[in-house]
């Protein structure tokens, strides 16, 4: 148990152990093939920072299936954010890095949490900034409603009903964090 | 972290925190300037003038094209096309461009503090693009770029500038910029044309320049401005390119894999031979792509609401 997040603990509700994040990734790379019948023309691109570590994930669990790793990249969506002119200061870009062509891929979006939609609208622009996918879908670990705009995840791990002021935060290992999904209180 | 300024009219005020934070958003645009569409929409609906009192190609395009890629609109003033032939003011024409909504002015003018002046004046964020032989801080953000994209670490680098270091505000913002970063500067140049004081910012003086290249991993050549020929800075170009010209003899003085580098534009045959200029050890044309993307970076975090 790490330190730095111990005081937190008291306001958190745990809604995902280790076990059920591990048997979620399982099911949704099960799922991603089904549908897909297998990955030819498969990529996976996460969302960075929780999407980046979920999408790695989900690339090892599809290799003990199929027994092929699939591309894998990162992507930044900072830039196609609709609420910069708002912003007083710039939040920090980290860089993007899709080191293969994605057009005619299939490619999946993988995102820990979703929430409003805003920033999938925001990693679809910049996805099409790239190539020309033949299909994207959307995975996430947790929707937890509220949408804004008229988005669907293709692949859920678990839908988890909040009221807007909570907080949800998907923690993992690659983090530094015990792997866990847990509601803040406002 | 975040850059919680204004302006950017200096690298002398801006901690080694910030400089970092600049040439590491720089990285995700030279992401995108690699990529097929070269433009993402983080500036759309925002206006950047360029405002040039002194000729400029090279750095008014870099501006030009990086305020492009982000999708802002971009206009250039420059005088010889506007009033200020009939007399206006510098702040008086930065108000009308003001009052035009332009959210960044971007300015090169031949007066040193012309930059801090206007960014006084006026409310939209302003950014030095050289002001007199004062600084060109974006110059030397790109620089340290390219200098950090060939994996050299600040810390403890050799860096040699060499020429007319006194009239070359590219000189004084790197000297300023690399001191902070905790490099070696050396500056070599005839003695007319090296600053008084310039040990105070940080640099060794050498006049020797055999002797300043030993060892260094950054030779940073600056232009000679030939029409400063008669000027009793130095006698005759001839002299000139003898003493202190980078022949590929003198570059195997310094750490074997150095790099070459030069603002632009380059004097072939004076301050740098032809074959230095394209060997393998040049990073020029490096410099001009890398311009791009960094000022991408300066525009990108100078661009939060007001």
């Amino acid at each position: 148990m790490k330190p730095s997040t111990q005081h937190n603990r008291q306001q958190e509700k745990l809604v995902m152990e280790a076990g059920d994040i591990g048997r979620a990734v399982t099911r949704i790379a099960h799922e991603i093939l089904e549908r897909n019948k297998g990955v030819k023309d498969l990529a996976l691109i996460g969302i960075r920072t929780g999407g980046v570590y979920l999408a790695h994930r989900l690339v090892r669990r599809i290799h003990d299936i199929e027994g092929v790793t699939v591309p894998i990249g990162e992507l930044d969506i900072t830039l196609y954010r609709d609420d910069l002119a708002l912003r007083k200061e710039q939040p920090i870009l980290r860089k993007t890095s899709v080191p293969f062509d994605i057009s005619g891929k299939i490619v999946v979006l993988v995102d820990d949490v979703l929430f409003t939609g805003r920033t999938i609208r925001a990693a679809m622009d910049g996805l099409i900034d790239l190539g020309r996918p033949a299909e994207i879908q959307l995975a996430v670990l947790v929707d937890r409603g509220h949408r804004q705009l008229p988005i669907k995840a293709t692949f859920i791990g678990k839908n988890i009903p909040t009221s807007r002021e909570e907080n949800i935060q998907v923690l993992l290992e690659e983090a530094g964090e015990d792997d866990r999904v847990v509601i803040l209180k406002a | 972290m975040s850059l919680k300024r204004k302006d950017l009219l200096s690298l002398a005020p801006l901690s080694a925190e910030e400089i970092k934070l600049i040439l590491e958003t720089a990285d995700s645009f030279k992401e995108v300037t690699g990529r097929e569409i070269k433009k993402v929409p983080a500036l759309r609906g925002r206006t950047v003038v360029n405002l040039f009192f002194e000729p400029s190609t090279r750095t008014r395009t870099s501006f030009e094209l990086a305020a492009k890629r982000l999708s802002a609109d971009v206009i250039n003033f420059s005088p010889s096309s506007s009033s200020v032939v009939k007399g206006e003011t510098l702040l008086d024409t930065a108000r009308n461009i003001e009052a035009m909504q332009a959210d960044i002015i971007v300015l090169r003018h031949s007066s040193a503090g012309a930059a801090e002046t206007l960014a006084r004046g006026v409310k939209s964020s302003v950014i030095n693009a050289g002001d007199g032989w004062h600084e060109h801080p974006t110059q030397a953000l790109l620089d340290l770029y390219t200098i950090r994209e060939r994996g050299l670490p600040f810390e403890g680098l050799r860096v040699a500038i060499v020429g007319d270091v006194s009239h070359s505000r590219v000189a004084r913002s790197n000297i300023y910029a690399l001191a902070k970063l905790g490099a070696e500067v050396r500056v070599v140049g005839p003695p007319t044309m090296i600053p008084m004081g310039v040990d105070k910012l940080g640099a060794k003086v050498f006049y020797d320049l055999d002797e300043a290249l030993r060892g260094v991993q950054v030779i940073m050549m600056l232009r000679l401005q030939l029409e400063r020929q008669g000027r009793a800075l130095f006698p005759t170009i001839r002299e000139y390119a003898r003493l202190y010209g980078l022949t590929s003899d003198r570059v195997k003085l310094a750490e074997a894999g150095a790099i070459v580098m030069h603002p632009g534009p380059i004097n072939r045959g004076v301050e740098i031979a032809p074959e230095v200029a394209d060997s393998l050890s040049s990073v020029i044309l490096d410099q001009v792509a890398n311009g791009v993307a960094v000022r991408m970076g300066i525009l990108y975090l100078m661009s939060g609401a007001n």
